[in-house]
């Protein structure tokens, strides 16, 4: 076994122990990027050079432990101090944030070696990474589908071994779609779990940062390190981050999962249906106590992100003026033309189309019909999960409506690339935590299982994923990507 | 609810982003194809549903109103496309 192919949890250990170095990890890694890089397109910036240095400073230290001296990657919305986030737009390529986004910082701290960040759909807007302003990343498992997105570098990166965990961000599924489509973990923490300072904001009362790993003690490990209350975002919850690890193990003998029906209709392909209910046959031989139940407004989820997100977008987005940093077209004769022309040439189609939208939805006449329409069913949508909690302890579906989709399959029609993040959506809208693992395959195409949870319970969550992996060998699998 | 390449025409001007005459009836017809399909949320009765805008944080969230370190002001500007002494430079506006 080499080196890249451990994961966070072992590589910490042997870390800890000395049996090997920081640098020697890190090596491993840049020796791995080298090797597959070209083929996945997962960075848009390596950081190497900087990622040297601090396993230098590590190896130093009389002692190492937790997440120090591991290689990870950071998704190109999340600031990173001195290099450049460019959130896979032209409109930011050249802009470098004098600050670390919080969850960042937190990483840094726990002595995280970043090489490089991550590429993604323009400004989180997407769902295969196709809409990156540069290039599209390619999924480990199969180089002409897709890596699913908008945290399509993340996960394929991880797939792939270049990095041994990534950070990424999650408004309506982008950390657990391409996580389903990349065969990794990935979670998407209660809204305000953790800190969204310094996360170049898409939709604010969506977005979410979380971990993207190979195995479920990992996630667990990097949730200890970033989760916690920030008074630069007063969205963040100031309630004790638990040690996510420790619960991991005690088994789920009398756990309540519910399987909302409405997840396994039509719309779903039937493998992966198939594949989930199996899924679920696993949590019952561990002991838990499966049933159908309902979410009934689940429909309604699509059309109320397609109204609610891009409305919050187009506010959010209203700060790329070309005047404080980015792109500026520098021909404009006044300021208003310079506004509109550096806007149309600094941001791709999809984020033009929904930053149109929103603005539509928002404007005067259409405000009620729209935005106030979408957020009374937003009401409508959580107080289905909050129904369910009261008698499951979690629900379980699957992450995605497919497996990876061919590159190009759906980039033509917006409308169905929006539909493979149907199942995801609903977490955004209720606020809730949810994990997605690898819960099979369909054609050596990994399937993600979706486990969703009341507010803060991501330990739970955690503790049935653990359960189900230890129980599997889907975790164990890996792309083959030798030549 | 059918955009016309006008009603797009209008939202550009409000969002501040030029588009070409082909953008505007791509547009048109992409961006009405969305709002058709946010046409089933009508078929829900919401009349006595308070609108959800935040899940969690009922109350708003005050701190003292001290003063904390910032950006000092070269950082502030050091991605500015256009500076002068220590403020960002537009084009003139009137």
């Amino acid at each position: 076994m080499e080196l890249y192919q451990y994961t966070v949890q072992e590589i910490g250990e042997m870390l800890a122990r000395r049996e090997v170095t920081a640098s020697e990890v890190l090596a491993a890694s840049a020796e791995r990027i080298g090797r597959v890089e070209s083929r996945i397109h997962a960075f848009i910036t390596l950081t190497l050079e900087e990622a040297e240095k601090t396993a230098k400073e590590l190896d130093a230290r009389d002692e190492i432990g937790g997440l120090a001296g591991i290689p990870c990657g950071i998704k190109d919305n999340l600031c990173t101090r001195g290099v450049r986030t460019t959130c896979a737009s032209e409109m930011l390529e050249d802009f470098v944030p004098p600050y670390d986004a919080t969850a960042v910082k937190k990483l840094k701290a726990a002595g995280a070696v970043m090489v490089g960040k991550l590429n993604m759909d323009e400004f989180a807007m997407g769902s295969s990474t196709e809409n990156s302003g540069f290039f599209p990343t390619h999924n480990p498992w199969d180089l002409t589908r897709v890596p699913g997105g908008s945290s399509g570098g993340a996960a394929a990166a991880v797939a792939a071994g270049e990095v041994f965990y990534a950070l990424a961000s999650d408004t309506g599924g982008s950390i657990r779609q391409p996580a389903s489509f990349c065969g990794v973990v990935g979670m998407k923490p209660t809204y305000g779990r953790v800190s969204r300072f310094g996360l170049v904001a898409f939709a604010s009362s969506l977005d979410q940062v979380g971990p993207i790993t190979r195995t479920v003690t990992d996630c667990a490990l990097v949730m200890n390190a970033i989760c916690g209350h920030d008074h630069l975002d007063s969205t963040s919850l100031k309630v004790p981050v638990p040690d996510y690890t420790k619960d991991l193990q005690e088994g789920i003998k009398g756990l309540k999962i519910g399987f909302p029906r409405e997840y396994f209709q039509e719309g779903v392909d039937r493998g992966v249906r198939d594949t989930i209910m199996k899924a679920l046959l696993k949590f019952e031989e561990l002991g838990a106590v499966v049933e159908e139940t309902s979410l009934p407004h689940s429909e309604y989820a699509l059309p109320t992100y397609y109204i609610i997100a891009p409305s919050e977008a187009s506010s959010n987005l209203a700060r790329f003026d070309g005047v404080r940093y980015g792109y500026r077209d520098g021909n404009a004769r006044d300021t208003v033309e310079m506004f509109s022309s550096t806007r149309a040439r600094g941001f791709g189609p999809e984020v033009i189309r929904r930053v149109m939208l929103g603005t539509y939805a928002l404007s005067s006449g259409y405000y009620d019909a729209y935005y106030l329409k979408a957020l009374k069913v937003r009401r409508l949508i959580k107080e289905d999960f909050d129904r369910a909690f009261e008698r499951y302890d979690i629900l379980a579906s699957p992450t995605t409506t497919s497996t990876a989709f061919r590159i190009g399959e759906k980039a033509q029609d917006p409308l169905t690339m929006y539909m493979s993040d149907m199942l995801t959506i609903p977490v955004n809208l209720a606020g809730i935590p949810s994990i997605s693992i690898p819960g099979g395959f369909i054609d050596n195409l990994p399937v993600g299982l979706q486990l969703m949870g009341p507010p803060l319970s991501e330990a739970t969550l955690l503790k049935a994923a653990y359960a189900f992996e230890q129980a599997t060998d889907y975790h164990l699998r890996t792309p083959v990507l030798e030549v | 609810m059918a955009l016309t390449e006008k009603d797009v025409e209008r939202l550009s001007v409000l969002a501040r982003i030029s588009l070409t005459e082909e953008e505007k009836k791509a547009f048109a017809r992409q961006m009405s194809s969305i709002l058709d399909s946010a046409a089933v949320l009508d078929e829900l009765s919401t009349d006595r549903i308070e609108p959800l805008i935040y899940v969690l944080s009922k109350y708003n969230v005050m701190r003292d109103d001290k003063v904390r370190p910032s950006l000092a002001n070269d950082e502030a500007l050091a991605n500015a496309p256009l500076k002068e002494d220590a403020m960002f430079k537009v084009p003139r506006l009137i």
